[in-house]
């Protein structure tokens, strides 16, 4: 049954977000996505050995083989970030039971986990596969579903902010559709690794050149690059806590991922950094983001909001990482779409921990919170070293792999850079500060009701794990650099 | 629109050709234009004709709202089953040929009830959307 483990990475969660739909209690429906997010994690780490120990591996769906029938294809690439995207859900899933009965209608609980799987299927289909329509397929998947999850949030609003996703999101899609269809109208094939190869036959053609803008312009909207961000900081502010969790780990990763895919596999890095020149139009972009956002995020009264803010600024990292077209800078992109994923989740959790407590996650609400939750708010402060990058956490590891990859490049405005980027870490210093400070050095607003409490033990474990996590791989880096490190040489085509 | 004796008579005099259009779209798949998808929808159409000329709760009455949830989950299973089943039986996902004694006879069986699936699932999800907007202006 190995040989078909691609494959059932995907059916499995295919498998069970019907069944979730159909069963009537919410804990059935839990139980049946918990049980699909560790197969899936199982199945992931199953996969990442395997291509480690024999290379790339191939699937031909239907048995159709590869340029004609859809191809799963996985390498280091691809198996790390179903890594990430399992893990994820595999902590989430866990803690969501209780924060969602608390957040959701009764009756609606079983469509909710129905469609957290679907959007986990369509997350791993991205990842999985070796066909670019098979991916704006699962694209799709993913897309419909985190709307659906991101409407279902208590806040009135969140039905503004999940429409404004999908507005935005669909922009999108139909941009990465369309430069999907031009390649193909210019190759005749769909494939990924036929597409590199025939395009590369192509030679410079105007119509390849469009193509790569709408794919750059698409991709980029998916992410939330800086200028397209829009619809991110709703998005997560309003979106129950389980699905701010999930999605700002996973969903803005694997639209990285595609642009890796797209920029790295299909075109070839030479014509997307030498002929289109990739580089300075995403360079500037990321170091804006990184910036703006960060100062953007101190300025903000909700926490989650200012997270949300934070993230577009890390994924500003990633994508300077990425810029940088070299492999340190590329192993510091890829480092960091599995330190950010950590280091976010972990946060989004403990807010969630708070929502479930105190019912508000205002800077204001949380004042002298740290006397009654004192395991929540230390996960903050544990999470919050790892944003600002100390040492011994991942967020630690990513800067620095980030540095060195700017310092090997010549040139003062490399230096600049590497001074970004220590800026804005101090940047993140104070829009932590300002959470820790209201929280432990604060007094307690005059309590109404029932008096607050640490949050249960089903929320507080997964969000521990992560936070040790963060730890675990900021002091022991090998694996995760590594894997990256394999999976940047294998992108920029160099024998590892 | 229930006493309006030319829409009732009409509705009634359409919607077994349109049932039956279905049928021939989803079986003629094979050989022309048309499949799950499209037969699903017209399938789905003629239900959706009877409930607004006959009241919502009318064709409730026919195919409850919990039906066409159910049959919106099964064609999924559906499809994806003969994928696991032709894994079971030692073919890679989907591959038809395992499905009978020779591949021309599985590609062909394996198509048929894939397409089942997206008729069934496609079907559902008309319906119910429909549902879910018809019952959006009695809350009000």
């Amino acid at each position: 049954m190995t040989v078909h483990l691609p494959v059932l990475q995907v059916v499995i969660p295919l498998l069970a977000a019907p069944l979730c739909a159909l069963v009537r209690h919410g804990r059935i429906a839990w139980g049946i996505a918990l049980a699909t997010s560790w197969a899936s994690f199982w199945i992931a780490v199953q996969l990442l050995r395997r291509v480690q120990a024999e290379g790339p591996i191939s699937y031909a769906l239907g048995g159709w083989a590869a340029p004609i029938g859809i191809e799963y294809r996985i390498d280091l690439v691809n198996a790390f970030v179903l890594i990430i995207v399992t893990a994820i859900g595999a902590v989430v899933i866990p803690y969501a039971l209780k924060s969602v009965e608390q957040e959701i209608d009764a009756a609606k609980i079983p469509l909710f986990y129905a469609a957290f799987i679907l959007c986990l299927t369509g997350l791993l289909g991205i990842t999985v596969t070796g066909d670019v329509f098979n991916v704006f397929v699962f694209l799709e998947v993913s897309s419909l579903s985190a709307y659906a999850l991101i409407g279902l949030g208590q806040d009135r609003r969140a039905l503004t902010a999940a429409y404004q996703y999908l507005i935005l999101g669909s922009i999108g899609a139909t941009f990465i559709v369309i430069g999907i269809g031009m390649m193909y109208v210019m190759t005749g094939t769909l494939n990924m690794m036929d597409l590199s190869v025939l395009l590369a036959e192509l030679g410079p053609n105007r119509t390849i050149a469009v193509a790569f803008g709408f794919l750059t312009v698409g991709i980029s909207l998916k992410l939330a690059l800086f200028p397209l961000h829009s619809w991110l900081p709703n998005a997560y502010t309003y979106a129950p806590s389980a699905v701010t969790a999930f999605i700002a780990s996973t969903a803005t990763k694997v639209a990285v991922y595609m642009l890796l895919r797209f920029f790295f596999t299909v075109f070839g890095w030479a014509f997307s950094f030498d002929v289109m020149q990739l580089d300075l139009v995403l360079l500037p972009l990321a170091l804006i983001a990184i910036f703006s956002m960060s100062l953007v995020a101190i300025f903000q009264t909700n926490v989650k909001r200012m997270l949300a803010y934070s993230s577009v600024a890390q994924i500003g990292y990633i994508i300077l990482g990425i810029s940088m077209a070299s492999v340190t800078g590329l192993t510091a992109g890829i480092l960091h779409l599995f330190n950010h994923a950590m280091i976010k989740g972990a946060l989004f959790m403990v807010l969630g921990c708070v929502m479930y407590r105190v019912g508000s996650v205002e800077i204001e609400a949380m004042r002298g919170l740290a006397k009654k939750m004192p395991w929540t708010m230390a996960a903050f402060v544990a999470g919050g070293f790892s944003l600002i990058g100390l040492p011994f956490t991942v967020g630690f590891i990513s800067k620095w792999y980030l540095i060195l990859g700017a310092l090997e490049r010549d040139g003062w405005q490399w230096w600049l850079v590497v001074g970004l980027v220590l800026t804005t870490s101090l940047m993140a210093v104070v829009y932590i500060w300002r959470v820790v400070e209201a929280a432990y050095f604060q007094d307690a607003p005059d309590e109404v009701g029932e008096p607050i409490r640490e949050a249960p033990l089903a929320m507080l474990i997964p969000t521990w794990t992560l936070i040790l996590a963060n730890f675990y791989f900021g002091i022991d880096a090998t694996f995760t650099s590594e894997v990256a490190g394999s999976a940047a040489r294998a992108l920029m085509g160099i024998a590892p | 629109m229930e006493d309006n004796v030319i829409l009732r008579i009409g509705a009634k005099i359409l919607i077994p050709f349109i049932l039956l259009f279905a049928l021939y779209v989803q079986f003629h798949g094979d050989y022309g234009p048309g499949g799950g998808f499209q037969a699903g929808v017209i399938f789905a159409a003629a239900f959706i004709l009877y409930a607004l000329i006959f009241g919502v709760d009318t064709a409730k009455r026919v195919l409850p709202l919990r039906f066409v949830w159910f049959c919106g989950a099964l064609g999924v299973w559906i499809f994806a089953g003969v994928g696991v089943v032709t894994l079971v039986l030692g073919g890679e996902f989907l591959n038809y040929n395992v499905l009978r004694h020779d591949p021309e006879h599985g590609q062909e069986l394996g198509i048929l009830l894939v397409e089942l699936g997206v008729f069934t699932t496609v079907f559902g999800v008309m319906v119910a959307i429909f549902y879910m907007f018809a019952a959006r202006r009695q809350v009000r």
